[in-house]
């Protein structure tokens, strides 16, 4: 259920590119579940800043998100013991799956894999960033899954290539439940195409300018395609974050 | 506690607070944190005869203290709003304001019938939406057709109309006018300014409609002016709205000539800005010793 309150901030660690940060909240944590997000009102700003949950330790979540912006900055600034106001958890996330899964994170679309990963037991991994500085969790999801495998653009970490085509490979290698992917358009368009040539169900979790986050405004819908073939606008805050990936309309 | 019963265009509300149309869809999502009988009314998001999917995204980009947006009316159309939104609407114990914008006067008319039903408290027309074509802002920026407009709802309800003014135009008091001949029980004003916001990579807009309608804290001077000119112009009520984010704010707008006040952009920010806002405006009015709340109204004086 989701709830506004306060939140603790109980450890944050800023790098070049990725913030780390842990809030104590107990009931959002107790609630939490893969894919949802948690929207965090930053000092000074008109609008809330949608962050995926990138995992659940007791009363703690853990938010990893890029430092862009000047809400992110803002929050990038906070130090342990300050409170936050926080609206959460928010939308839809991935579903549970009997068999294992194959989660995809591209850059900042990692941090709800990790949550994933956590959560779902055998899961294997396709980690893809642009360069290795922009490289994110490796290790955390090293551990946590059985096998995570590691890409970048430009080869400056991993294999050289793109995130579809590890998934591809996996996908040969091993017959698995469903594919979990955040990342970039691109990476998600592509990653559902190598899924249905695979005939793996693909589920995408998708980012969008964002207002209430409760699925009122209307200002963060996307169109997607229903069963009867027509278009619906859908709220990405509510309905999603996570949806069925042969429903989304990639090229708007 | 002071008393804060208003009375919009002989529609006794509770207190003054009022959603703003849009940015709290059918009330079904705020319902979840606290009773909608807490607000003086619910407007509830703006209609179309037939259901409309709104603009592709993004629809929205912040701006200094605001945003704009331009979800250009997504709604699920008159008989969608009749059928799944307005049986629960009516049973929350709040007065409901519906919002109808339509593209032909004939359609207004129609509209008017169909949304005059038991439930529904008062009709606003909506003749000032920035976002979508050919319709709506095109209503409400010239005198002769908002005239046209508010004559149409009002010849097929029984129901008290209040007519939503833009501030996208030359002189407000023109249109509020308009509105008054027309027949108009209230106004309510005003709706979002136009705007553009650029991404400085790609050099395009950041809204895929490449405009959209400015709102927030940014707003309120020029809400606070345009009210205090309908004020003067007409004798119509006023449901005042534009970047009220506080109780303070909400006061100020009814010194300038509002009723009632409308919160809109602050919801985004704050789910519980409007019961927020209402408990600040009681104390407000505590420490200073007003025993109504209605007794703020167009208590401005101007040099």
């Amino acid at each position: 259920m989701e709830r506004i309150a306060n939140a603790t901030v109980t450890a944050l660690k800023a790098g070049p590119v990725y913030t780390i940060l842990e809030l104590c909240q107990p009931e959002m944590a107790s609630d939490a579940c893969p894919g949802q997000f948690l929207h965090i009102k930053c000092e000074g700003f008109s609008l809330r800043r949608p962050i995926s949950i990138a995992g659940v330790t007791g009363d703690r979540l853990t938010l990893v998100f890029e430092t862009k912006g000047g809400g992110t900055i803002w929050l990038s600034q906070r130090r342990p013991g300050d409170i936050l106001d926080v609206l959460g958890p928010l939308g839809n996330g991935f579903p549970a799956e009997s068999g294992p899964c194959l989660l995809v994170g591209g850059g900042v679309g990692v941090p709800p894999m990790r949550f994933c990963a956590q959560r779902f037991s055998g899961c294997d991994a396709v980690l893809a960033f642009r360069s290795s500085d922009r490289a994110l969790l490796t290790e955390d999801m090293d551990a946590l899954c059985g096998e995570a495998m590691v890409m970048t653009d430009d080869g400056s970490l991993g294999t050289k290539g793109f995130a579809a085509q590890g998934v591809a490979a996996m996908l040969a290698k091993k017959a698995y439940s469903a594919v979990f992917a955040c990342g970039p358009k691109i990476m998600l368009k592509t990653t559902v195409e190598a899924c249905r040539k695979a005939g793996v169900p693909c589920w995408v979790s998708l980012e969008e300018r964002m207002g209430c986050g409760l699925g009122a405004c209307l200002t963060c819908a996307t169109p997607i395609r229903s069963e009867d073939g027509t278009t619906l606008m859908q709220e990405v805050c509510k309905d999603g974050p996570v949806f069925r990936g042969e429903e989304v309309i990639w090229d708007v | 506690m002071s008393d804060l019963r208003v009375n919009l265009a002989g529609l006794e509300l509770r207190n003054p607070i009022v959603s703003a149309s849009g940015t709290f869809g059918f009330g079904r999502e705020y319902a979840a944190f606290y009773p909608l009988s807490r607000l003086g009314a619910v407007s509830a998001k703006g209609l179309t005869l037939l259901p409309r999917s709104g603009n592709m995204p993004p629809r929205i980009a912040e701006t200094p203290s605001g945003m704009l947006n331009s979800v250009g009316l997504q709604n699920p159309g008159v008989e969608g709003f009749l059928r799944e939104e307005l049986p629960w609407l009516k049973e929350q114990g709040t007065k409901v304001i519906v919002n109808l914008s339509a593209g032909t006067v004939e359609e207004f008319g129609q509209m008017a019938e169909m949304l005059s039903v038991d439930g529904v408290d008062l009709l606003e027309v909506n003749i000032s939406c920035p976002n979508v074509k050919c319709e709506g802002l095109a209503f409400g920026t010239r005198p002769e057709t908002a005239q046209a407009a508010t004559e149409a709802v009002k010849t097929h309800t029984h129901l008290p109309v209040m007519v939503k003014l833009s501030p996208n135009v030359t002189d407000i008091t023109e249109i509020a006018r308009a509105a008054e001949a027309g027949g108009a029980d209230a106004l309510s004003l005003i709706n979002t300014l136009l705007g553009m916001r650029i991404d400085l990579n790609t050099r395009r807009p950041i809204l895929k409609n490449n405009t959209g309608g400015l709102s927030g804290p940014a707003v309120l001077p020029v809400a606070v002016r345009c009210i205090h000119q309908v004020h003067q112009a007409v004798k119509l009520p006023i449901l005042g709205m534009g970047g009220v984010m506080t109780g303070a704010d909400a006061a100020e707008l009814m010194m300038a000539g509002a009723s009632a006040v409308a919160v809109g952009t602050a919801i985004l920010t704050d789910p519980l800005a409007p019961v927020r806002i209402l408990d600040e405006l009681d104390r407000f009015c505590d420490d200073r010793g007003i025993s109504e709340v209605r007794s703020l109204t167009g208590t401005l004086e101007v040099w």
